[in-house]
Order: C-alpha cells, then structure tokens, then sequence
C-alpha cells in the first residue's frame, strides 16, 4: 500500500506565470548550491509565490537597490579619499589651521551629503509605508478561516466555518485553495511561536494570551515549507509546517475529506491496529474522529494518512518513518513531549496498517 | 605594569562556586531520554521483580518534576483532584495520604490504582512517565525541595506554587481503605 | 597654590612630536618630589595589596584582561555553534547543550564583553585625556571591577556545572519563566544581569563625574576630546538603560522563585511586557557599544591624518542625538508582534532617522581623512574596516527598519549576519585598532606591525567569509537558534563558508594574542608619544607614572601636544604625600577646589564578596537578602570609615601647610 509521496521532491505543476524574483544580493554567492536550491522545499523569501510577499518582494528590490547604490557611493568617496590624500607619519607636522578658521567648504560638503541621505531615508520611509498600506488591503472576501494554535513543537490548525459542522481540526499540514484569501488567527498553548511562510508571507508572533492575524493569498499551487521563526526551547529547530495551495476544487475535496472522521477498519489486522491505538498510551494524547480517542495534548490524527510529513515536518509520511518515529520519536527530537513506545513487533505492524487507512 | 593575577585566587573561585553548586549536577539535567526499561506500558520493573525501588530518582530533578505536571493536567488528574485541593478524588496537596506517601506507593497508586476510584494507568503509561507524576504529586505537598519543585504556572493560580508550600507532615491513614 | 611656568625647574622634552620643537621644556617636578608622587600613587605591595589596589589604572588594565578572557570564551562558543552548524544534520551538539551554547555566546558578548571593555578602556584613558591624576570615585571604580568579574565567573561556573542558561541572550518569557525553563538556569543568568548592570552603573557615575569635575584648569566642554565626549554620552545612556533591564530581570527572578505574575497572562500579566522592558535597555545597548569606538575612531583618524577632525561641534551634535534617538527605537524588535501597525510605523521612522548623525559622522570623517596626510598604521587600518563593515551593517539594519521588509527577515540569518556587521565593524574592530594605538601607553612598548597587518588582513577577510553568506541565508529562509537544519534545504554550502570563516576570525585573534605576549617582552620601546598625536594622554611617559601627571596642566585648546604652548602652562601645589586632585567647574574646567581621595583599601573587594554572596543566595532563597545583608552593611560601613593616619595627615595639612608642597 503506497504512502503519500515524498514531499520535498513534490513535482510542481507549471506554473502559470513566473513567480516574482527578488533580487538576491550576490546571485555569486547562489552559484555555490545551484542544484540543492532547485530541488530544494520552498522556503525562502526571494521567490514570491502570492501577492503580499509580492509586496514585500517589491519594497526589497528598492531597498536593496538604494543602500546598494548608498553602499557604492560612500565606499567610493572613502576610497578616493584614501588614494588622493597626501601620505604622512609621526613626524609630519600636524595640520591644525582648521582650529582657527572653520572649513565652510567641506562643512557645506558634508551638509549636502547629510541632506541628500536624509532624502533617500524618507523615501525608504515612504516606501515602506506604501507597502505596509498594500499588505493591510488585501482583499479578503470569501477568505478561508483557520485558526492556528503554536505548541511545543508542532501546529494545531482549526479551520472555522459559519456552521459549526463543518469546522475540523488537522495538524502539521495546511491545505489552501489558490487565489482565495487566508485569514489565520494565531495563538500559542504554551511559549511564544512565529509562523514564518517566506514564500506567501512576513512572519507574525503567536504570543500566549494575545491573538494575531495573518492575511495571505497563494497565487500559485504548490507546496510552501515554513518554520517556527521565534526560539521556542529544545526542539525550536524541528518545528516545520507545510502549506499545500491547490486549486479551489481540490481544495474543497480535501476538506470534506477532514470533515469525515475515521473510516471504520475494514480487516482483522487493522481492528487490531485500532485496539493497539485505543489500548496503549496513544489514545491519552491524540485524537482520531469517530473513535473514543478525543485528547487534545498532541497533534489530531484523524486523517494522518493524507499528510505529507511526520513529526511537524520533518520526517516523510511513509511506513518506516512512522514505525520509527512511534517507537522511539526521542530519537529525531529528543525532547519531545511523545513517549518511546515499545511494542511486541505484529502490534506495531498492525498498527501501522490502521493508520495507513486513516486518509 | 601589575597583571598579576594570582593563579591561587581564581582556583578559589573555581572550587568555592564547584562546592556551592554540587546538587546543580543533578537538578539542571533534562533527561529527554528515558531508559529502555521505563518506555514501555504495563510495568515491566514491577512484574518482573516484585519490588519497586524505593527512591524515585526523578525527585533530584526540575525537569523532570516539571513534565509531572504537565502529565497532571494533561491526564486529567485534576478532574478528580483539582489543582491539588481534591474533589471527588482525595486532596494531594494535604499530608493525609490513605496508601502511603512515599515514591514506590505514589508510583503504584498510579500504575495499579487504588479502592474508592483511582483508576489503573500503567497499561496506558510509560513507567517514565508516572514516576514523573509521582515526584510532581510529591511536591504537592511541599516534600520536594524548593530547587527542585515546580514555581508558579503561566495560568489562573489557583494555590501556592509548589515549591514554595510547607512541607506537610505525612500521615498514612488506613481506615478508609476497603478489604484491607 | 600656584600657577608654574616654565622657569621652574625645567626638564628636556620626552620623545618625538609630543612636543613642538620651538617650545620651551615643560616644567616639573624635583626628583624627590616626584618620588614621593609616585610613591603616593602607587599601589600596595603584595597578596593584600593586589585586592585593594584603587590605582585606576590598576584596575582598568584587569577590567580590560578580564573582558578579553570573556570575549575568547564567547569566540570559542561561538566556534563550537559554527562546528555545529557546518553541516545539516549535525550531531556535534543536541539541542540542550546547542541552546546553552548560543545563549552563553550572546550574554557573554554583549554583558560581560561589548559593554564592559569600553568602559574599561575608559577608566584608564580618560582621566589622561582629561589631566587628571584619578577617577573621581577609585574605590568605587574597584568595587565595579570586582562586582563584574564575580558575576562573569558565577555564569561560567554555572555553564560548566551544566546550569547554563538556555534560553536565548534576551531570554523572552514564557520560555525562560517558571513553567517552561524549570530549574536554576535562567535564574542564574537573570542575576548576572544584576551584576553586570550593577557593575555598569557604577562605572557610569564614576565617568560622569570625573569628566564633568575633574578636567584639567582650561579644558572647557567645547576642548574636550571626542573620545571622552563619546564616554560622556554612553555613561548617561547607561544610567538611563540599564534600569529597564534590571528591573525587568528582577520581575523575572521574581515570577520565578517567589510566584508573582508580572508575566504570567493567566493572572493579567503579558508576556509582552518582558519585551518592552528589555528591549528599551536593549536597543540603547548595542548603541553604548557603538558610541565609545566612534571615539576611538575620531581620535586614531586624527592621529594618522595629521588633522584635527573635521567639524568638532558637529561631530558632538551627532553624538549627543544618537545616544537620544537611540531610546526611541526598541520596538523594531518587536515588528513580528500584534502591536498596532501605525505604532509600528513610527518605530520605523525613527530607526530610519537615527541614520542621519551616523551619516555625519563618517562623511565628517571621511572629510578628515581626505584632506589630511595619511599614514597607513596597524590602528589606523582596524579603524578603516569600519567604513566597510560598518557601512555595510548599518544599509542591512535600514532594511530591517522597515516593519514589513522587517517581518521577513525578523529572527532569520540575515539579522545574525547585520549584528555582527554593526558589532564587529562599529566596535571589535575599532576596538583592536584602540588596542595598537594605546597599547604603547599602557605598556611603553609597541606591538608588531607586522603581526598586526596579518591580524588585520585574516580578521577582516575572515569576518566577510564568516558572515556575509549569512545575509543570503536568511534571505532563503534560514531561521535564527536552530540547533541543525535538513539537508533537503540547501543550506550547508554556505554554512560551510561560514564555518571556515569563523575559524579565520579565530587564528587572527589567535595572531594578536601572540602579538601581546610577544611584545610585552620584546616589542620595540615606545616614548611618551611614538604616534605623534595630539591628546593629552601622550605627554606623559609609557607607561604613566602612578600619579599620571607630576604637575597638572593647563589647557588652551582641542589639542593640546599640538598647539603652540602657551603660559601659564602648569598648576603647581598639589601635595604628594596624599592623593589629591583638583576639581574644575563643569562647563568651563575653571579652578573649583582640591581634594583628597582615598588610597587603597581592600573593602571595595570584601563588600563585593557580600554582595556576590547575596545576590547568589537569592536564586535559592529570598533569606538571603536577609542574611547576606549583614556582611554587606559590615562592608560598606568599613569602606567609609576615615583612617585615622589621614584624619590626622589631613588636619595636619591646614594647620602646617608650609610642610606640604
């Protein structure tokens, strides 16, 4: 039976126009890991993949280009200054004709120079304000709701809905339509997170006791990786999110899809899956709907088989990396609130194969 | 130019502050690993010897104690026990235990439950785990040193924190137990 | 007293260029006279004698060999994060020790080295500069030496006991509160933020007083040198900063061990509250660390340029609104949070805005260079690396200006790489330039040019190695304090460059402690003067005599050795056989009154024992304030008990004075 592929080689399909390219600084430097940067997850700021980041994109090209220009300017004058100046040492009588007369040339030099950078600070002021204006009025009709909760180490992700019967909770993997707002509503269960998607969106804080608001689009289907941006305690380092934009029909299929609970196990082997889950210590943290396992410590695992990552993003979703990470998950992320669980081996398979059906 | 700095005097230092800090050792680890013999459910040291060890060596332990009582709440122990005050289930926080209130009888409290309702947890525990719970139901009561016992939680405060109760005098009373 | 001129007792000029060939010799005093100076100045012999020395160029020299022990233990830990992170997957280090790692990186940096360091340089250079024989309070001045090193070693004792703190140098609640950093770890790192805070405001008042009290007759605030101007306005914004901090890391031991709730939501505190009360001692933090190398700058470039800076009210200007706008910024470290975005936008501005007297500065300085006669030195060069370096720090902290650039690079690699750009170039490296150019002074001889352009040229190489790939990092989505990275992310090419990178910065530091070693022994013998400048410090012999000036002189201008020398050009009548200084008046150093300063004692150690057995005490029980309080009363009751000997030596002095020269 065929796990969800794995997710960092996912195949994007074409993409309908090209995604806005930041300038990066030294496109040398990215010479150095062309063919990892190819093949890599989608996790960076320089490719803008829906409108806000857009925005960003855009304010980032002018800054980089004005300090740039900033940069080879005061650069130069300091160079010429060092070239043309007349060579001296300890013995050189010292120049002190200044402390008589004061030098109105070069002051009003300096004074022009001074002017003209107080000129390019205020653009940058006013550029930023402008793209400050344009990321706070996206529109946002007919916008997905999700609300977001930060834990020590993974995301628990409520999607919202006028009807409370549609509203269902998944982990660790965000599925959004493509050219659709998302509104997330951002808190935190334990220690202040971030959620960083650099591809869609700037970072927010998700600080315990407040709520915050993200609003992004994705204008391209594909898989965003993003990353817990704000130092959370031991494994900060391994707190990984994926964001699959599809197109709106696909979209609506997967969330009904999250509306359904369990499947009934259908053979002997997965009841038995099913009895190990509800018998062992499984069932005191996770959920699986349509079971009498409710608990809301650890991530829902209601349709895990639909995922494309474990452990918050970071192992594939496939049946070895499963096995290993409910035998022993200390291994990958020592520190991890999930327990080793050792198990007699036809108990572990059996299990497996149930969650293998949980889609 | 005088740089001397006495080699003797920074040696002082070094073992003044080694000697102070002995306990630290001990107390600042965070176990993440727990051994192989405490992973698995269904109490394999107790089946297989009889005997619980006496000491709970998590008791040294700030972590550890502090992921009791995360397993506290998120076990639902205060469903029963409130916030260590008690309600149907008998107060913690109290030096009146019914089963005894050292480590190995607060680890079989957990693990095998007990009369009058508390439930058996070891099939569903790792053993790590409920000697977890037990150090952290211990500080309850103010058995735990202040360095090691929990402070205040980031939530409503319902008591004290932890560390800094009273240490209860312990009393074991048995007339309530049931067939004994 | 009297005013000498040059009729009395004259004495050939010292070394090259401190004085203009045409002047007549200085005056000064009797041999015997200045035996009994020294004599008076100097510090007591033996085991004893090492704990109450007061001299405060005693103290400054361990002030500056302390910070640099504690900058090579940060650069080693920072050698083990780079190890780490060299290649994804790395199991160098888990997480626990990964996370003591870079936190014991950045606090050892910025509290026990950045900030301290300067202040060390400028209790030995300022009372110099200043024709001053001491600071105006040594015991004090000790006690904030003994204060600093106590609380240095409690923190590294703890990390190597395994209570490292873990939580990051700026340690954000609920992470380092009480529920999820359990144990002593983080309550040893907020209590020695009480100690260097402490240390640090002492310092401050002491160089507050001392430039504004004891400036030599004729230096009005407006001949003052920028060095000490950049020393002045650091010490005021330490007095304003530092209590943000320390009483927002004692709400935090608080919150710990005793229960409050300044930052528990639960209860109606805010975790955000941590980050204002941090970050508004935060942000004027990294510009003290900045403000005192822009002194070093200023007096190196005249140095070498053979001029006066150009556009001294200016430059002053721009210091004195730097150290003001900086108390306006700390929210631009808070841009990823729900703070009201217009709020945010005014932080903006204002980051923005803080750019303009930097600007000045350089350009006022670039002007110098240019119009002066360069002579390329080893400090001349470090203090070169700033135009680059800093330059390049400073165009990276304008994007990060911007709140919404801000919120894609907030708490990646990119910030990394920009506080190191403004770090390193705007302080570590004018930092060692400060270090060849005064180290003649502090020990009479000169260090290798040689060794110190091999330094310079690995340093500044190894530096841009090291952490401009950072910049790109960040830029492709590499978070801050991740303890490794998958190798599906393409991150480990440039991790690697910066690995080796570090290990470049490494072997230079490695090249200037070779460079020290080797030329306090065998470096060629420095004059008063060997660079020719134009400041007061260089007129007096290498190093100092312990009373730093035999007779104080008198100042008619910006730069005195320079200056055509004019008379009266002495004050005479001090007496030798007791500290005494001479207080000016404030604005313009007009003769006020002399005064007596304590010689050595050894209470400013012992009452700094106490304290330190306080202030441990307290991470275990609040008893401790209690109990410890006795030996610091005992302490601080001693320290100011008058000595008989110099009650009677003092009533002595007015009823004879004729005994007294």
């Amino acid at each position: 039976m065929s796990m969800h592929g794995r997710p960092f080689a996912t195949r994007m399909p074409q993409p309908v126009r090209r995604p806005a390219r930041l300038v990066s600084l030294v496109p040398l430097v990215l010479i150095l890991a062309p063919a990892a940067a190819a093949a890599a997850p989608l996790q960076d700021a320089l490719r803008a993949y829906g409108v806000q980041a857009e925005h960003i994109g855009r304010l980032w090209n002018f800054t980089l280009g004005l300090c740039a220009l900033v940069f080879a300017l005061v650069l130069a004058a300091f160079v010429c200054a060092l070239w043309s100046a007349r060579r001296g040492d300890a013995h050189t009588e010292p120049d002190i004709s200044s402390l008589a007369r004061p030098e109105r040339g070069i002051y009003r030099i300096i004074a022009w120079a001074v002017g003209i950078s107080t000129v390019g600070l205020l653009a940058l002021l006013g550029a930023d304000v402008v793209t400050s204006r344009a990321l706070a009025r996206m529109p946002l009709q007919d916008a997905v709701n999700i609300e977001l909760i930060g834990h020590q180490w993974w995301w628990e992700a409520r999607y919202k809905d006028a009807d409370p019967a549609r509203q269902f909770t998944t982990a660790n993997e965000l599925h959004i339509p493509v050219g659709r707002p998302v509104v997330v509503t951002l808190r935190s269960n334990d220690v202040i997170h971030t959620l960083w998607l650099p591809n869609l969106h700037g970072k927010r804080d998700m600080i315990p006791g407040r709520t915050s608001t993200l609003t992004f689009r994705a204008d391209q289907p594909g898989t965003y990786r993003g990353q817990c941006a704000e130092f959370c305690g031991l494994e900060h380092a391994m707190m990984a999110l994926l964001v699959v934009a599809e197109p709106d029909a696909q979209y609506q299929a997967w969330a009904a899809r999250q509306r359904q609970p369990a499947p009934e196990p259908a053979t002997s082997r997965t009841r038995r899956g099913r009895e190990v889950f509800l018998g062992k210590s499984c069932a005191m943290c996770h959920a699986i709907g349509g079971t009498t396992a409710n608990a809301v410590f650890g991530p829902d695992l209601t349709h895990l088989a639909g995922r494309g990552t474990i452990a918050s993003g970071m192992l594939p979703n496939n049946r070895g990396h499963l096995g290993g990470w409910i035998s022993d998950p200390q291994t990958l992320k020592p520190g991890v609130s999930m327990p080793a669980n050792l198990m007699p081996q036809e108990d572990l398979h059996a299990l497996l194969d149930y969650l293998e059906t949980l889609k | 130019m005088s740089l001397r700095c006495p080699d003797t005097v920074l040696a002082c230092f070094i073992c003044l502050g080694a000697g102070l800090l002995q306990a630290g050792c001990e107390r600042e680890q965070r176990p993440t690993r727990a051994p192989p013999a405490a992973s698995g459910t269904g109490d394999p040291s107790f089946t297989a010897q009889g005997v619980l060890p006496a000491d709970n060596r998590y008791e040294e332990n700030a972590y550890a104690v502090s992921q009791g009582k995360v397993w506290f709440r998120t076990y639902n122990c205060n469903g029963c026990h409130g916030q260590g005050g008690g309600d149907s289930g008998p107060a913690l926080m109290d030096g009146a235990w019914r089963y005894g209130a050292d480590p190995a009888s607060v680890y079989a409290s957990i693990a095998h439950g007990r009369p009058n309702g508390m439930p058996a947890f070891g099939q569903r525990l790792p053993e790590d785990q409920i000697w977890q719970l037990a150090a952290y139901v211990r500080s309850m009561s103010g058995q735990l040193r202040i360095d090691v016992a929990p402070s205040r939680s980031d939530t409503l405060q319902a008591s004290e924190p932890e560390g800094r109760r009273e240490k209860a005098k312990t009393t074991v009373d048995t007339s309530g137990r049931a067939g004994q | 007293m009297s005013v000498a001129d040059s009729t009395t007792q004259p004495r050939p000029a010292r070394g090259p260029g401190s004085v203009a060939p045409s002047a007549p010799p200085a005056p000064s005093l009797a041999p015997h006279e200045a035996e009994t100076l020294e004599q008076t100045w100097r510090d007591p012999p033996g085991i004893i004698g090492w704990f109450a020395a007061v001299n405060h160029k005693t103290i400054s020299l361990r002030f500056m060999v302390t910070t640099f022990l504690f900058f090579i233990a940060g650069g080693l830990l920072a050698l083990a994060i780079r190890l780490q992170l060299a290649r994804p997957d790395g199991k160098l280090a888990g997480p626990d020790l990964y996370n003591q790692l870079f936190t014991m990186h950045g606090s050892t940096m910025m509290f026990l080295f950045a900030v301290p360091v300067m202040q060390a340089v400028a209790t030995y250079l300022v009372p110099l500069m200043i024709g001053a024989r001491s600071v105006a309070f040594p015991r004090m001045n000790a006690f904030a030496y003994w204060i600093f090193t106590l609380g240095g070693l409690m923190l590294f004792i703890a990390f190597f006991m395994g209570i490292g703190p873990d939580a990051g140098w700026f340690a954000y609640v609920p992470l380092s509160g009480p529920q999820y950093s359990p144990g002593k770890r983080v309550d040893f790192w907020a209590q020695m933020i009480t100690f260097t805070e402490l240390s640090a405001i002492m310092e401050a008042i002491v160089l507050i007083t001392t430039i504004f009290k004891m400036r030599a007759p004729g230096m009005t605030l407006n001949r003052m040198p920028l060095f000490v101007w950049t020393m002045l306005a650091a010490s005021f914004m330490v007095l304003f900063a530092m209590p943000a901090v320390m009483l927002g890391s004692t709400a935090l031991i608080t919150d710990r061990l005793v229960g409050t709730h300044f930052y528990n939501p639960g209860e109606g505190g805010d975790a955000l509250l941590w980050q204002h009360l941090f970050w508004f001692f935060g942000h004027p933090e990294v510009y003290l660390i900045f403000i005192p190398p822009l002194g070093f700058m200023s007096s190196i470039i005249a140095t070498f340029s053979r001029r006066p800076i150009v556009g001294y009210s200016a430059m002053v200007l721009a210091l004195i609104g730097t150290a003001f706008f900086a108390f306006g910024l700390w929210v631009h470290h808070m841009f990823a949070t729900n703070l009201p975005e217009l709020g945010k936008t005014f932080f903006t501005a204002a980051s923005l805005m803080i750019a303009i007297p930097t600007a000045l500065q350089i350009f006022c300085w670039i002007a110098t260079l240019w119009s002066g006669r360069i002579s390329f030195k080893t400090p001349l060069l470090f203090v070169l690396a700033f135009f680059v370096i800093l330059l390049a720090g400073g165009l990276t902290g304008l994007m990060l200006a911007s709140v919404s650039l801000d919120t894609q690079l907030h708490d990646s690699f990119f910030v990394v790489a920009h506080l190191h750009y403004v770090l390193m170039g705007g302080a570590v490296f004018p930092l060692f330039g400060a270090f060849y150019y005064w180290f003649p002074k502090f020990t009479g001889r000169l260090l290798s040019e040689r060794l110190g352009k091999w330094q310079f040229w690995l340093f500044f190489i190894g530096f841009n190695v090291a952490f401009f790939p950072m910049h790109v990092l960040g830029l492709q989505g590499m978070p801050r304090r991740i303890y490794t990275y998958p190798e599906e992310m393409g991150w480990g090419s440039l991790n690697m460059v910066a690995t080796a990178g570090a290990f470049m910065i490494g072997a230079s530091v490695l090249l200037f402690i070779v460079n020290v070693a080797r030329s306090r022994r065998h470096g060629a013998p420095a004059g008063p003067n060997p660079w020719g400048a134009g400041t007061l410090e260089w007129s007096v012999a290498s190093p100092p005599p312990a009373g730093n000036f035999e007779m104080v002189p008198i100042v008619y201008g910006r730069y005195p050795l320079w200056e055509k020398p004019r008379l009266p050009s002495h004050v005479a009548g001090l007496i030798n056989e007791h500290r005494e200084v001479l207080i000016t008046s404030v604005a313009d150093a007009e003769l006020d009154h002399r005064l007596w300063l304590p010689a050595s004692s050894y209470w400013p150690f012992l009452s700094a024992l106490a304290v330190t057995a306080l202030f441990v005490g307290s991470i275990f029980t609040p008893w401790a304030v209690v109990w410890a309080a006795v030996p610091v009363a005992i302490g601080t009751t001693m320290w100011f008990w008058p000595k008989r000997s110099t009650s009677d030596m003092r009533v002595a002095s007015e009823q004879h004075p004729e005994l007294f020269k």
